[in-house]
Order: C-alpha cells, then sequence, then structure tokens
C-alpha cells in the first residue's frame, strides 16, 4: 500500500537532521495558518495561485527563489562549520548527513534558487521589455512555475520524510546507481530535477516563442534591449540543453528503477555515458545562470552610466557566440575521465576560446561607464562587485581548461573556488542587481538603498572571505566534500572560510532588513511615474505596479532604447484619442494541479507506491484534457475600465512631476547624447 | 504542384506515412531475420532514422526549401547544427575511451 514508505523514513538518525525537518514542517504549518489568520486563502488563490499574468508568476519565482536561497545558504553555512571543526575529529556532522547536505546545497542553488530566480526576472521583466501585454501561452508559463515548485517541493519532502541524495549535485553513476545508493535520496533527486527540468523547458519555449512574436511594432532584432536579447539566448539554451538532462536522468531512474543497466558496470552499462549526456545539459547550463545576469548588467550600467551601452552589436553577438560555444566545450568537466589527449586538447582550447566573448562583454561594461555620469545606486554596486570578482573566476577558469593542469587541480577546493567564483558574481550578484533595479517596477516603490549596499557589502567581503581560502586549499591538494581531514594546516583557511561563511549570512540579514525597511517606509518610497532610474527601456514606460495588459496603447519603437528616445521627443506619456477593448487571459486552476500531481508522481516513483503513481498520471492527464476542452479563456477589459485604470495613471504621473521636477514636455539631460558608442 | 507543400493534402500524408513505416519496418525486418554483422546493421538503422527525420519534416511538418519561410528553415538549420554538436562530440567521446579501454 505505501510501497517502501514506513515509520523509519522519518529522521530520527541525527539530531540536525531533524531541526531541519521541524523547521521545514513548522514553516510549512506557520505559513499556513499565518494565511489561515488573515482569512486571505481566497485572496492567495485567485489573485496568485492561478494566476497567468506573467508579472505575478514572475513574483512567485523570485519568492520561492529567495526561500531556497537561505535554505541552500544553511546547507553551506553548515558545511563550512563542520569543516571548520572536523579537524581529526567527527565534527558535528555524521558522514551520511554532510554528503546529503553537499548534495541537496548544489541541487538546490542551481535547480531551485537560480533557475527560478532568472525566469522571474525573465517574466516580469521581458514581456514589459519588448511591449507585449503577455507571453505568448500565458496558461503554460504558470504550468511551468507549478511544475518547478513540485520539484522543490520533492527537495523539501526529502528532510522530512527519507533521506536526500549522497551523490553529489551531479549524481555520477555507478555510485548513485542502486546497488550502492539503495535507499530513496537519488530518486528524491532524479524525480526534483526531472520535474522543474520539464518546468525549464517550457519556459524556454514559451520565451523564446515571446520574444520571437510579441514585439511591439517597430522593435526589430537589434532594436530589442540587451537583457532581452541575453534572456533569448538562455531560453534557446534552456530548449536544447535540458532534454540531456531528461534524458541522464529518465535512464539512471530506469537503471534504479526497472533494473535496467545503461550506467552499470556490468551487462553492458557505461558509466561513463552519464557524465557525458550530464555535461552536454551541465556547461550550457551555467550560460542559462550567468547570461540573464549579464543582461541585468547591461541595464544597469548604461542605466546608471546615463549613457547608451557601449558597443550594443558587440555585446549582442558576444552574447550569441557564448549561447553557441557553450555547447562545445562540455567535456572540460570530466577532463580526468580518461580521454586521449586529441580530445582533451580539443575541448580545453574551445573552453578557452569561450573567454574571448566574455571579456568583450566586460570591456563593453567598462567602456560605457568610462565618461558616464555614474550614479552608485544599489544595483550599480553589485555590477561593479561584479566586474571586479568575475574576472578573477574567469582566469582561474582559463588555468583550469589547460588538461594537464586540470589533471592536477580536479576535485579540489580550486574547483570549488571556480565556479563559486563564476556563479556568485555573475548569476547572483546580477539577479540581486535585477531584483533591486527592478523591484519597484513589479511593487511600485523602491529598495531601500542602504541596506541594499550595506548587503552588498556583506556580501563581497564574505566571499572573498569565504572562497579565496578555498583556491590556497586547493593548490594544497585538499579534495572537495571532506567531513573530516588530519592535516592541521588546512584548519586555519577553513576557519577563515567559515566566518566568510557568516559575513555572507550578515549579507543576508541585510536584504531580509532591506526589504523590512522597504516594506515599512512603502509609502515615502512609492515610484509614481512607475520610472524611477530615468530608464532607457520600454519596462519603464508602464506604471508600477503595471496594469494589468502593461499597455493600454501598443507601443511604436522607433529606436534602441525606445522609452528614452520618446521622452527626449516629449512622447513618452501622451494621451491616445480612445481606448479599445483589451482581451485577457483568464487565471486557470489546471496549472496548480498539474503541479501538485507532478509532485504526487515523483513522491509515488520515489517510494514506489505504483497506485498512486498512477492516479497522479491520472490526475495530469485529466488536467490536461480539461483545460485543453475549455474553450473560455479569455476575458475583456472593457474600454471604460481601461481608460478608467489609465486616468487614475496620469494623475499619478502629474502628482509624480510636481514633485519631483520630471517633466516630459521638456527633453530628459543625457550627458552625452548619442552615447560614446 | 508547385502548391503541393504550401498546402498540404490526404496524398501527402499518406505518402509520408508510407515512407515512415517502410523506414521503420525495414531496420527492425534486419535485426530480426538479416544476417548482416553487428555494426553495419547499427549504421542502417541510423541512417534510416535520419531519412525518417527527414520525411517527417517534409510531408508532415511541410518544410521544403522554396516555400518555408527563411527564418524557419535556419531555426531547423541551427537545430540539426546543435544536433550534430552533440552527437557528433558524444560518439567522438565516447568512442574514443573505449578505444582506450581495450
Amino acid at each position: 500500500m505505501l510501497g517502501k514508505l514506513s515509520i523509519d523514513a522519518l529522521p530520527f538518525y541525527s539530531w540536525v537532521a531533524m531541526g531541519g525537518a521541524a523547521v521545514t514542517v513548522f514553516g510549512a504549518l506557520g505559513v499556513f495558518a499565518l494565511v489561515t489568520w488573515l482569512g486571505q486563502w481566497r485572496y492567495l488563490w485567485d489573485e496568485w495561485l492561478t494566476s497567468v499574468d506573467h508579472k505575478r508568476i514572475g513574483i512567485m519565482y523570485i519568492v520561492l527563489a529567495l526561500v531556497m536561497l537561505l535554505r541552500g545558504f544553511v546547507d553551506a553555512i553548515m558545511m563550512r562549520a563542520q569543516q571548520a571543526f572536523a579537524l581529526d575529529s567527527q565534527g558535528y556532522l555524521p558522514p551520511d548527513h554532510f554528503d546529503q547536505i553537499f548534495s541537496s546545497h548544489g541541487t538546490i542553488m542551481i535547480f531551485f534558487m537560480a533557475m527560478p530566480f532568472l525566469t522571474g526576472l525573465i517574466n516580469i521583466v521581458v514581456p514589459q521589455q519588448i511591449g507585449a501585454r503577455d507571453v505568448a501561452f500565458p496558461f503554460l508559463n504558470s504550468v511551468s512555475l507549478w511544475l518547478t515548485a513540485a520539484g522543490t517541493g520533492l527537495v523539501m519532502a526529502s528532510l522530512v520524510i527519507g533521506v536526500f541524495s549522497t551523490a553529489g549535485w551531479t549524481g555520477y553513476p555507478p555510485y548513485s546507481g542502486i546497488k550502492y545508493s539503495p535507499d530513496v535520496g537519488v530518486d528524491y533527486w532524479i524525480w526534483a530535477l526531472l520535474v522543474s527540468g520539464m518546468g525549464s523547458t517550457l519556459t524556454g519555449i514559451n520565451f523564446a516563442v515571446t520574444i520571437l512574436k510579441r514585439r511591439a511594432p517597430g522593435m526589430k532584432l537589434m532594436r530589442m534591449p540587451l537583457f532581452t536579447w541575453t534572456a533569448f539566448c538562455a531560453n534557446i539554451l534552456m530548449i536544447f540543453a535540458f532534454p540531456a538532462l531528461t534524458v541522464a536522468c529518465t535512464m539512471l531512474a530506469l537503471d534504479r528503477v526497472l533494473g535496467m543497466h545503461f550506467f552499470t558496470n556490468d551487462a553492458g552499462g557505461n558509466m561513463m555515458n552519464y557524465a557525458n549526456l550530464f555535461w552536454i545539459w551541465g556547461h550550457p547550463e551555467v550560460y542559462i545562470l550567468v547570461l540573464p545576469a549579464f543582461g541585468v548588467f547591461s541595464e544597469v550600467v548604461a542605466t546608471f552610466s546615463r549613457k547608451r551601452l557601449f558597443g550594443y552589436h558587440s555585446l549582442v553577438y558576444a552574447t550569441a557566440a557564448i549561447a553557441l560555444l557553450s555547447f562545445t566545450v562540455w567535456l572540460h568537466h570530466f577532463f580526468t575521465m580518461g580521454s586521449s589527449a586529441n580530445v582533451n586538447a580539443f575541448f580545453g582550447i574551445a573552453t578557452m576560446v569561450i573567454a574571448v566573448p566574455t571579456g568583450v562583454k566586460i570591456f563593453d561594461w567598462l567602456f560605457t561607464m568610462f565618461r558616464g555620469r555614474i550614479e552608485f545606486s544599489a544595483p550599480m554596486y553589485w555590477t561593479l562587485g561584479f566586474i571586479v570578482t568575475f574576472v578573477i573566476g574567469g582566469v582561474t577558469g582559463v588555468l583550469l581548461a589547460l588538461p594537464p593542469v586540470d589533471y592536477v587541480m580536479h576535485n579540489t577546493t580550486f574547483l570549488v573556488a571556480h565556479f563559486h567564483n563564476m556563479i556568485i558574481p555573475g548569476a547572483l550578484f546580477g539577479y540581486l542587481a535585477g531584483y533591486m533595479y527592478w523591484f519597484p517596477k513589479a511593487f511600485g516603490f523602491t529598495l531601500d538603498e542602504r541596506w541594499g549596499i550595506r548587503s552588498f557589502w556583506c556580501w563581497i567581503v564574505g566571499f572573498y572571505l569565504a572562497f579565496m581560502p578555498l583556491y590556497v586549499l586547493g593548490f594544497m591538494g585538499m579534495p572537495r566534500r571532506m567531513e573530516q581531514y588530519n592535516v592541521p594546516e588546512w584548519q586555519p583557511l577553513l576557519i577563515v572560510a567559515s566566518l566568510g561563511a557568516v559575513v555572507i549570512l550578515l549579507g543576508i540579514v541585510c536584504l531580509v532588513v532591506q526589504l523590512v525597511v522597504s516594506i515599512h517606509n512603502r509609502l515615502e518610497a512609492r515610484d509614481l511615474a512607475g520610472d524611477p532610474w530615468d530608464g532607457r527601456t520600454l519596462e519603464w514606460m508602464t506604471s508600477s505596479p503595471p496594469a494589468p495588459y502593461n499597455f493600454a496603447i501598443i507601443p511604436q519603437v522607433e529606436s534602441r532604447d525606445a522609452f528614452i528616445e520618446m521622452k527626449r521627443r516629449g512622447t513618452a506619456y501622451s494621451h491616445p484619442q480612445q481606448y479599445t477593448d483589451i482581451q485577457m487571459p483568464k487565471n486557470a486552476m489546471a496549472g496548480v494541479f498539474i503541479g501538485g500531481f507532478a509532485f504526487l508522481l515523483g513522491f509515488a516513483v520515489v517510494w514506489h507506491i505504483w497506485w498512486l503513481a498512477v492516479v497522479a498520471l491520472l490526475g495530469i492527464f485529466a488536467a490536461i484534457t480539461g483545460r485543453a476542452f475549455n474553450d473560455d479563456t479569455e476575458f475583456v477589459i472593457p474600454a471604460s475600465e481601461v481608460e478608467k485604470i489609465e486616468t487614475e495613471r496620469h494623475r499619478k504621473l502629474a502628482i509624480a512631476r510636481k514633485h519631483y521636477g520630471h517633466d516630459d514636455q521638456t527633453p530628459v539631460a543625457d550627458p552625452f547624447p548619442g552615447g560614446a558608442a | 504542384m508547385a502548391n503541393t507543400s504550401a498546402q498540404p493534402s490526404p496524398k501527402t500524408y499518406l505518402v509520408g506515412l508510407v515512407l515512415a513505416l517502410m523506414l521503420t519496418a525495414f531496420p527492425f525486418a534486419l535485426v530480426v531475420w538479416g544476417s548482416l554483422p553487428r555494426m553495419q546493421i547499427l549504421l542502417v538503422i541510423a541512417i534510416a532514422a535520419v531519412i525518417q527525420v527527414l520525411v517527417h519534416l517534409r510531408f508532415f511538418l511541410h518544410l521544403d526549401l522554396t516555400h518555408t519561410p527563411r527564418e524557419n528553415l535556419l531555426a531547423i538549420a541551427f537545430a540539426a547544427l546543435l544536433i550534430c554538436i552533440m552527437m557528433g562530440g558524444s560518439f567522438w567521446i565516447m568512442f574514443d575511451l573505449n578505444h582506450r579501454m581495450m
């Protein structure tokens, strides 16, 4: 009846694990109780959970990402604490639990922090940047969100019921095969990835189509804002890379559940093919994470340098080149697997080549700032921190691209330091910059600058403290993922690294304080005009938060940086002769149900509860079929309603102009008209 | 005749179906009844699969080089390029490894 599930699945094996389970359970119950106490279930369900509005879906993605950032960070600081103490001793974590923690840290940070964060930013921003009212497939967007949430749910469930994988975030067989990992941990990992990976593939398709088909009239490809360009390339990567992960994980699942032997040692299996398939997805994935962040930096640097982006064309071509090259380097993740020199040399050189377009981008951002009137806002701090730190990570990456060096460094903390040095500044700093940059667009008030800047300083100082020692430890030969060690020379550096984690914790605390302070001061920080930074691109043309339809009248795009051009010509906020009816997609419950059943499906297969798996599959089928037969999926916002919303909008604009002296009738000053580019 | 691809008719679908069935049945028969060496059978299966992909594109998705918009062809070409990189790279890597393990 319950498959392998029994009372033994509860985490009584260590007090730390019980603590984690308790936090998860009581956290969920707390949220549940709070919503019930506030009597807001109906509001939550009608306005958010079933919403197909891209802005709300984006906000929900980012909430998910921030919660999982906390969870992933707790894993990180637990590892740092363990390694700071575990010289010649057990520390406080049993080995099996430590292994679960490093596995879940990587899995969560990549799949359930970074992916939702960038997907959320793309959701909120891209349709507005291209002058669209919604994405191409609004319902599919909701399905993607709930599949991602279902995957997250599986990872969180593993904290309470059963265990998580101990095979690292990459889950290499044969260790992740049924013979060496007979418990449910790897199954949780596989199904979390399969379910959320499906969501990511659908997101990729949705936004690639949106960007190709839904651009406002006049917005040619080469007039698209850079964030839209990087989002587009990341979406293409999602479409082509994620199927490889789905295939690899499915084959591993077949090995484990149905006794097949794709990746086993015997019966003709080949475990090396798993590494091959996994990294065919894995390397493009790095650029899926990093490209949208590059887009954020491009927007931020142009806005706050008050200049046109330097070398727009080179940035676009560099983005496209990176997207293509990212498919040609995957073997550098397993140089030491034993390929011949020619194979390793080819992929090593390809890896070094990819640094070239990345370098082009760095110079473009630097030249954008050159002779700009730089405004040191919080997003700009993240950008500057990124440029400096990312270059260091890039250099260690080119070092690791040399196969002979990789033979020495692989599996050491040098590698750990390298990829954190890429992903923390290259992705997370970008997302946080985007979060602070676009927060007023999503919620209608700006975030507190001081706490944002404090958070930045904590993050960057904490980052250097936490990861520079790992480079040194790598040179000293310390392998990654050690639960305990017996080399006294390592300990001081590991203590410094754990202090770094504490400083990063302060950075996270600052983020929370920033949010609380900003909500408290939201009336003073209101963004009445919808354009708090004197923005350049179309998303700043809408009100903050935007009306459901974003644009009452679809803008006509005449140039790159369309909005600042309109402001210059005084046409940005013109009243139309009359408004027309606007057709919008209706909310849909099917997305929530599909996500819920996908969670049940994953849970059922993890525990071999086959009847439940069948029920869940039938549920998904029923939800999709029911939705397909529903022809009543749109509603009309009548012109009168649109007019009411827009009149209110113009009233606020008038107040904003009076208060802040923004007057779009006079051209907005630009220190370098036309830019230096 | 010039419009056959622009306006699909039942005939094109039927031709596509028959071709696809043949391209499936032939390798299948080869595996069950054929007596070719293993490597050659695998090669025949691979070639038949690729031809079948082209049949699907031509008869079911109505793709051809004159009527299909250029950007659609570009998208297909890009997909083909990536598939070649992934599969070609995988074959290269795995056969190389296999060779070194001998």
